[in-house]
Formats: structure tokens, sequence, C-alpha cells
């Protein structure tokens, strides 16, 4: 008989070679902790490669999984549990585990060959080198193979199932139903009953395994976290960013055209609007990046909102045509799902090193909006907000995210109708200016005296017919002009559109309201941010922290924000873009603390870093 | 020969009317700019043209919509009274994809140069093609950058000395119909600036088409490759040149005894031979409605460097389904009942797992 025990939160890692199926091991578990009530968070990890040779380390895929009884903020700094399919995937997460942590073993895997390939020359399970963690070995494949020896499939097939015998061990040791998860292979497998009915088997044999053998003697309960009430579903940051998107379409009841070109990690968002025909998207997947953006701002002309979704190299190629949407003062939004940099860098990992390309990346005076989502579900409102201001103001609207957010995951609590904000596009449809000769006629570049956003007529307006370009225009008319005084006004005027774009006042968490130290970050941060800042008050330090979403424009308090602290650090996954930005405008002298790994922060490195900072702060109050 | 989806076969189709009775005129359609090109340029003429059957195809005039690049042609929309759009170098093709993909009721024409359509903009192009977008797209070609003050480009001849080929260029040339026919185009013809009657026919023509329309248009640059097509407009050389393309006709240059002709030798291959004395069951008839473009790719093939022999006209003209039309078939497939509802949108936020918290943010016990 096992012992149930009450945690308060852990951490698992399910690790395989990319054709183990981990990703779909992590994601069931993932829900079915979430239907649980427990907080989670995120983190899947895969080779850029499709199938890298089987049993290596290049091809080895994983899935972090971090739920708690309380609120969750990172995918967790390291793991309490690994699950590890093979050699390679014991050999390439070992590091990241504390000792003391459990390590469940499939021991099939560990043969000779498999071993060699990862440079084991003896195995590890062996030669004692494992000493210090818990190590649990279990034949995952041969128990698999056995639990559907009454099944009429061929070996392979019935190997294929043991991803879902390592689901049901897992559930049973945290105590997980397996009801979501059969109905999910229900659906998967409608058309294929005996293989249905094969992992069905593999998944209720793990769980019994788990039951009956004497190796497991603890099982564990993590209680529901106490959340908001409401109801909630776990979302990823693609899935949440093309809802977002279409969203706000729906809203302003206008179509939606994505013009997109592959490229990870921003695929998904082609692949997920693509479904959403049912709500007047339109997706036009174009010969190149230069065609995508192309697309999308045709669209626009057109009175869609038009939408482009890229990462960091095609943003590059994007640079002229947000240039020219710049110039025609056309609504645009631009999602650049960021990843490792330069090149093709590190294509499946995550980086924030594109914000200086956002803000930046064009010829000439082309100052864009840019705002940055901040967790999976925050792309939701992240892109309703990017759609909002590119309509409100006719400009183009860069939303960045990354990797980690586009496929990392947590609870989101669903809005309800009435708490969606509406978006509200007006076209032209009169006459704005008289010709010298009394005419009433169309002038496109006539601003509105609150936004300075340009009148918007569509084609298909009678009376307004008029021609734009990337030309520089009259102030007003919109007639050619290469007049240097006007071309003077008209950059000043662009930029302070952007300028006065309203965004609300950055909000600063200081519980004691005395804090020295201000820890500022932007985008994906906000989670280790927010724990490490959790960590570090746990143990009496005084740190307050705040967390930027608009990046052009910034917050009007922005300044006095960072001038009304003693010191101000800023984690950012690139060499210190942000602070680059935020020293040349408000002269702060910000403390740059920065990581290129492909991957997130963790909350105890943060901690460690605000510990650092409050100690310079100490010796200089001492000196 | 055409798929049937239900689609409507005509390229303005869908695109709102003048109320009958009603006309416009060129006047209509010439806008308060003051033209620019240099004097004696070929885009005036063509202007011209176009201004002047604009109003014969009888659509609203805020329905149509010229897009185009960058070069001294890619100015073309500026002069038009309708809407228009003067974007960046060689995309025109994308955007106007977008538009015209999203707005069935529009009548969007792309005015490119050689160089923004074969160069920089050679991808769009064919992509453009090769889907079939409801477009008519007109390529300036003078041989030569204008805008940038006279270097080659992709249609320039071996051997031409332009400011960046001083010692004559060594790059091959595109033949435009050709590469538009190996890229799918639906339909291909080519006219010439001079010839102001066989340009509006050919407009007309392309307008007409329903898909992507690719009409290659000889224009004269006085300024940097004055007399490119020469040896086209002098009258009577001229019409011993220009192979005539008529559909179901046989091809046919110069008239009376030393008329030529297209035949099709024993070999397969199309030559140009004198009409007298040619085997009648050699002579090649034009068929602008072939499936097979391999005709219409050979007798673009007739024409070489030296404008020995050159052929005007369509050379080809199929139904095919279009690009647009099917992208938005499925749109409307998707959605029978008319726009989503909120209803709607909030089952698909909530999508398939939800859970439910009644609690508040007091820890639980
Ligand atoms: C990105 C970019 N590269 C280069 C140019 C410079 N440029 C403008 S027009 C042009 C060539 C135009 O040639 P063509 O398309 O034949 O037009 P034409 O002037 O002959 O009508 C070039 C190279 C540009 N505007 N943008
Ligand atoms: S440079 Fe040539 S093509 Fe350009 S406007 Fe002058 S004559 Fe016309
Ligand atoms: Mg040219």
């Amino acid at each position: 008989m096992s012992t149930l025990k009450n945690i308060d939160s852990v951490v698992i890692r399910f690790a395989g070679d990319s054709g183990d199926g981990m990703q779909l091991t992590g994601d069931r578990f993932t829900s079915d902790s979430a239907v649980l009530g427990n907080d989670l968070s995120t983190l899947p990890n895969f080779p850029a490669e499709i199938r890298a040779p089987q049993g290596t380390l290049p091809g080895v895929s994983s899935f972090q999984v971090h739920f708690a009884d309380h609120s969750v903020l990172t995918p967790g700094d390291a793991p309490d549990v690994l699950v590890a399919m093979n050699p390679a995937a014991l050999k390439a997460n070992l590091g990241d585990l504390p000792r003391g942590a459990t390590i469940i073993v499939n021991t099939d895997e560990f043969t000779k060959r498999n071993l060699s390939k990862v440079g084991y020359a003896e195995s590890p399970l062996d030669d004692g080198s494992l000493e210090s963690w818990q190590v649990h070995p279990v034949p995952l494949t041969s128990i698999t193979v056995e639990a559907l020896a009454d099944f009429d499939l061929g070996r392979k097939d019935k190997e294929r199932a043991k991803n879902m015998f390592a689901l049901g061990l897992l559930s049973w040791m945290y105590t997980r139903p397996l009801d979501g998860t059969r109905a999910f292979l229900a659906t998967k497998f409608a058309k294929l009953p005996d293989i249905l009915e094969a992992n069905l088997a593999a998944l209720r044999a793990g769980h019994a395994y788990g039951e009956t053998t004497e190796a497991f003697s603890v099982q564990y309960a993590v209680a529901p976290a106490p959340m908001d009430s409401g109801t909630y579903r776990n979302i990823t940051g693609n899935v949440a960013t093309a809802y977002g998107l279409t969203t706000a379409a729906h809203r302003a009841g206008l179509p939606l055209v994505l013009g997109s070109y592959p490229i990870t990690p921003a695929s998904d968002l082609l692949h997920n609007l693509s479904k959403l025909k049912h709500f007047g998207v339109t997706t036009i997947q174009a010969e190149d990046e230069i065609a995508a953006i192309g697309s999308a701002l045709g669209a626009s002309f057109g009175g869609a909102i038009g939408v482009t979704t890229t990462s960091g190299p095609g943003l590059a190629l994007k640079s002229e045509t947000i240039g020219l949407a710049v110039s025609l003062e056309l609504p645009l939004v631009v999602i650049d799902v960021q990843r490792g940099g330069p090149s093709t860098g590190l294509p499946t990992k995550t980086e924030q090193a594109d914000l200086l390309q956002a803000m930046f990346g064009r010829n000439g005076e082309s100052p864009v909006a840019v705002i940055a989502a901040s967790s999976p579900s925050d792309c939701f409102d992240a892109a309703i907000e990017a759609v909002r201001i590119a309509t409100t103001y006719r400009t183009p609207v860069i939303l960045l995210t990354d990797g980690y957010l586009a496929n990392g995951s947590q609870p989101w609590r669903l809005p309800s109708l009435d708490e969606l904000p509406s978006v509200d596009v007006e076209f032209a449809t009169e006459p704005n200016a008289t010709d010298a000769k009394g005419k009433p006629v169309f002038h496109p570049y006539v601003r509105d005296e609150q936004t300075l956003a340009r009148a918007w007529a569509v084609p298909g307006t009678p009376g307004l017919e008029h021609r734009v370009g990337g030309i520089e225009k009259a102030d007003g008319s919109g007639e050619i002009s290469y007049d240097p005084a006007n071309h003077d006004t008209m950059v000043r005027l662009r930029q302070a559109k952007i300028d006065g774009i309203e965004v609300p006042d950055l909000e600063v968490d200081d519980p004691g309201g005395d804090a020295k130290l201000l820890v500022l970050g932007w985008g994906s941060t906000y989670g280790p941010i927010a724990a490490a800042t959790r960590l570090a008050r746990a143990t009496g330090a005084k740190v307050a922290r705040a967390h930027l979403r608009n990046l052009a424009p910034m917050p009007a308090n922005l300044g006095e924000v960072l001038r009304s602290y003693d010191r101000v650090v800023l984690p950012e996954m690139n060499l210190g873009q942000l602070a680059l930005l935020l020293r040349a405008e408000y002269l702060v002298d910000i403390q740059s603390h920065t990581a290129v790994r492909g991957l997130p922060f963790t909350a105890v490195e943060l901690a460690a870093v605000i510990n650092e900072h409050l100690e310079v702060l100490h010796e200089g109050s001492r000196a | 020969m055409s798929i049937d989806l239900g689609m409507p076969a005509s390229g303005v189709a869908g695109v709102p009317r003048l109320p009958d009775g009603d006309k416009q005129t060129k006047r209509d359609f010439t806008s308060d700019q003051e033209v620019r090109w240099c004097p004696g340029c070929g885009d005036y003429i063509i202007l011209n043209a176009v201004q002047s059957f604009l109003p014969d195809l009888g659509l609203r005039r805020e329905n149509i919509v010229f897009v185009s690049g960058i070069g001294c042609s890619s100015r073309f929309p500026y002069y038009l009274d309708t809407y228009g759009m003067h974007s960046i170098h060689g995309r025109a093709p994308a955007i106007a994809t977008g538009l015209a993909t999203s707005r069935p009721d529009l009548s969007v024409w792309v005015v490119t140069g050689d160089g923004d359509a074969l160069s920089i903009g050679g991808n769009h192009l064919i992509h453009a093609l090769r889907r079939n977008v409801n477009l008519t797209i007109l390529l300036f070609n003078n041989k030569i950058y204008g805008l940038t003050k006279g270097q080659y480009s992709p249609t320039s001849e071996i051997g031409a000395v332009t400011k960046s080929t001083p010692a004559g260029s060594v790059d091959q040339p595109f033949n435009p119909v050709s590469l538009a026919l190996g890229a799918e185009a639906s339909f291909v013809a080519r006219t010439m600036d001079s010839d102001r009657t066989h340009l509006t026919e050919v407009l007309r023509a392309a307008a007409e088409h329903r898909g992507s329309s690719l009409v290659e248009i000889y224009q004269n640059c006085p300024i940097f490759n004055d007399g490119a097509f020469d040896v086209l407009k002098d009258s009577e050389d001229g019409q011993a040149r220009i192979l005539h393309l008529t559909d179901g006709e046989p091809i046919r240059a110069g008239e009376g005894d030393t008329a030529r002709v297209v035949v099709r030798g024993a070999d397969g291959n199309l030559s140009v031979v004198p009409e007298k004395g040619a085997d009648p069951a050699t002579v090649v008839t034009h068929d602008v409605a072939a499936a097979d473009p391999s005709l219409a790719f050979a007798i673009s093939r007739l024409d070489d460097p030296s404008m020995a022999h050159v052929p005007m006209g369509i050379f080809r003209n199929v139904d095919r389904p279009t690009y647009d039309d099917g992208v938005r078939a499925q749109v409307a497939a998707a959605s029978p009942d008319g726009p989503a509802t909120d209803a709607e949108l909030m089952e698909l936020l909530h999508g398939k797992d939800t859970w439910t918290v009644e609690g508040s943010m007091e820890p639980r016990a």
C-alpha cells in the first residue's frame, strides 16, 4: 500500500526522443492537472530538426510542467521529477536536475548501442553515478508490449504506446484523473479502434503499475490553487494570439486578412488562423515574407484588418513594407514571435533580441507602435490591443511575443463577452476639404485632432477617390511634396502620432512602498521576474517590480518611476536592448542583467541578481 | 475547358457598374495631378489610352484601383482619378493580391516596369500569375531602368551599353511573355505604346479576363533607350516584323506578296516562311484558348533580340479557377449562416477543455 502525501507544488519534465511523443504526454498531463484546479505553467523544448537521428542528444525533446496549489509564475527552475525515455534524454537533462530529485528511466532503452550513441561507456544505471538521485528503473517498453500481448498489432505499434504507459504511471503518482486523456484518445483515434484500445490499455497498465508494484511507495496530491472564480481553460501563446486577433476583428465587425509565410515558432499562428474561416478570417500563405506583409497591407488598404505573422528573419524582410505602411498611415498588425538570432540562430528557442529591430529596423524616421505580451494568456489581450491601436491611429503595430510564450501554456480565465474591449473603426464617407474652386474634396492626410490619425477612405467609397504612396506627402492634401519644410512637418507629425498613443501608466508592485530597488521587465520575463521577486521577498528583501507592455510609446510616468528608485535592474534575454533605450531616453543608469541561452530565466537566478543589487545598495548606504 | 466552380466568368463581374444611361468620359478618369514624365515618353500615350478606355468598362470609378511599384511607369496611378497606391519597388502584385482577395467588388490593376516586375519583383509576379489572382497587370517594357537614369534591365539585350554596362551587358534577358507562360499565366498579351487601337483592344480583353492578365507594353524611353522599338514602328519594315496574333487565324506578318506566316515543320518547330508557297497543312492557326500552353510558348520564342519577328496580340486566354474566388469560396462555405455570432466567438474561446473555479483569492484549507 502506498501512502498519500500532500505537496504544494511539483515540476515534472518528460524527456525522450523526438519520436517518443513527449509533447503529447506533457500536454495531456497538463490538461488533467488544469482540470484538477492547479495553477500551472508549461515549457516545451524541442529540437530544430524534425527527426534528428534516433537516440542522439540533438534528438531529445522535452516538456516541463509546473503545477501547484498556489499561483504559478514560471514553468519551474528545475524539475523535481525527470521521466527519461532513453539514455540521451537522461544525459541531456541530468545537468538541470537538483540532487535528490526523482528520475524515472525506461531501462529497455539502455542498451549498449544506445549508451554509446551518447558517449556513456558504462550504463549510468549501473555505475553508481546516479547515487544522488532517486532512480526508478522501469522497463517501460517491454511492460507496455507485454500489456498489449493480446492485441493484433505489430511490435512497433505496441512500443509506440509506451508514452501512454508513462502518462498512466505519472497520473497515478500525482493522483491525476485519466478521464480527460481517455476522451482525448477517443477523439484522436476515432478511426483507428485498435490503436485506441491499445493506448487505453497502456494508460491503464501504467496506472496499475504504480498501484501494484512496490517500487513507488508514495503517491502525491497537489490541492487546487486559489484562483479568481470563473471558467478556465489552458492556453498556449500562439493560440491566444490567434484568438485575440479573431476577437478584435469580430468586435470591429471587419474581416481579418492574414498574409504569412511559414517560420518557426510563428507558423502555428498561420495554422490556427487558417482554421477560423467561419469568423471571416482569410489566410494567404504568400511566396515570401515580403509578399505576406504586402498582401496584408493591400487588405488594409481595402478596409480589412491586415495582419502578418513571422519570426526575426521574416521581420527583417518585412522592413521596407512596414516603412510603406508608416508612410501610408494604414493599420497593420505585425506579429514577431521572437527566436534566437542572428540569422537562423536558434529557431526553436526563445530570445528577446528583436526589440531594437522592431523599434528602429527601417530606413528613415519610421516610428511604429510596439507592444510585448508578458505571458501565454496575455497574448490574447495584447493582440486585441495591437488591433485597437492599429485601427485607431492608422499605424503599423509590432506585437512582440517569443518562442517561450508561443509554445508555453497556462490556465486562462475566460473573459465574458462584456469584458472584451470594443474595437471601433470609422471610415471616411464624406469630403473633408475644399479645393481652390470651393469644390468639396477628400484630403487623405487631414488628421483627427485628438489622435492625429488620418482620414481613412476605402476603395468603393464614391467621391473620395484618392492616391496614396510612399513618396512624401503634403500635410493635409496628401499630394506628392518634396518641400523641405513639409517633410520636416510630416516626419514630426508621424512621430507625434505614435508618441501620443494613449497607453496606461506603468504600475509598480511595491507592497511595503519603501523599496529602493526596482526590477523592471518586458515581455516574457514577466513570470521569472515575478517569481524571483516573490522568492526574494520571502527572505525579507524589499524590492519593487514593474513590467512594461508598451515599448513604443512608453508609459508617460516611466521616467518618473525609474528616477524614484535608487537602483533599477532590468533582466533581458538579449544584450541589454531595452536598457540601452531607457538610458538614452531617461538618463537613468539602468543595471542590465542579460542571458541569451535560448531559455527563460530561472527564478532562483534572478532572485540572486536581486539580492546582489540589494547588497550593492546596502554597501552604498554604509559607505 | 474550365472547371466550373460556379464562379463568375468575367474579370469585372461583381464590380458595381454605373447606373444604366450614366456615362463617364476620359475627363472623369483624369486626376488633377500634373503629369511629370519626360517629353515624348511612351508613358503618356499609354496613360491617354487607359484614360480613354476606362469609361468603356462602365464600372463605378470608385471601384477601380491602380496599384503600382516604383519606376517612371509606376507613377501612373497618380494621374488617374480612381483609388490608387504607389507602393514600393517590385511589390505591387503582392499588395494587389491582398486587396483583390479581400475585395471582390474592386477592379484591381497593377502597373509595373521591366525592372519592377522582372528584377526585384520577379517572385511576386510569377506567383500572382501562378495563383491566377483576378488582376490586370500592365508591364511597361522600355528595356531600361528609367527612373534611376539608365541602367540595363532584365529585358535589355546582351551587349546593351548602358550606364552600368559601359562594356555591354553580358546578362541573358527575359522574354516577359515566355516567362509569364512558364508561370502558368492564364492571359498573356503583348502590345505597343504607339498602336493605340491595338493597345485598347488588348486592354479590353485583359480586363474582361477573370484571373491574372499580363499585358506587356513596349514603351519607348526617349531619354535612356530611345528608339528601342523603332524597327517595329517604321510602317513598312515594322509591318514585316510584327506577327499578328488573331484567334482562329494564321499568324501573319506583312501583306500581299511579301506576307509571311508561321508554320510548323516536320520536326515540330515553328518557323516564319513566305506565305506564298507555304504548305497550307503546316500553317499554324492561332488558338488563344488552347489548354496546352506549349503553342503559345513556341510562338513567344519566335521573338529574338534582333526583332526580326515579334508576335503581337493575345498569346493565351484560358479560363482557370482564380485564387481569390477560391479563397472567398472557402470562407463563404465555412460560414453558411453569415458572420459568426458572439455566442460562436465565446464557444471558440472556451475550446473543449474548461473547468470552473468557484472561489476567491482566499487560499483553500
Ligand atoms: C528597394 C529599392 N531598390 C531600388 C530602388 C531604385 N529604383 C527605383 S525604380 C528602379 C528601376 C525601375 O525600372 P523599371 O521598373 O523598368 O521602371 P521604369 O523607370 O523604366 O519605368 C530602381 C532600381 C528602389 N526605389 N527601391
Ligand atoms: S526616363 Fe524614360 S521612361 Fe522615365 S519618364 Fe523619362 S522618358 Fe519616360
Ligand atoms: Mg523600365
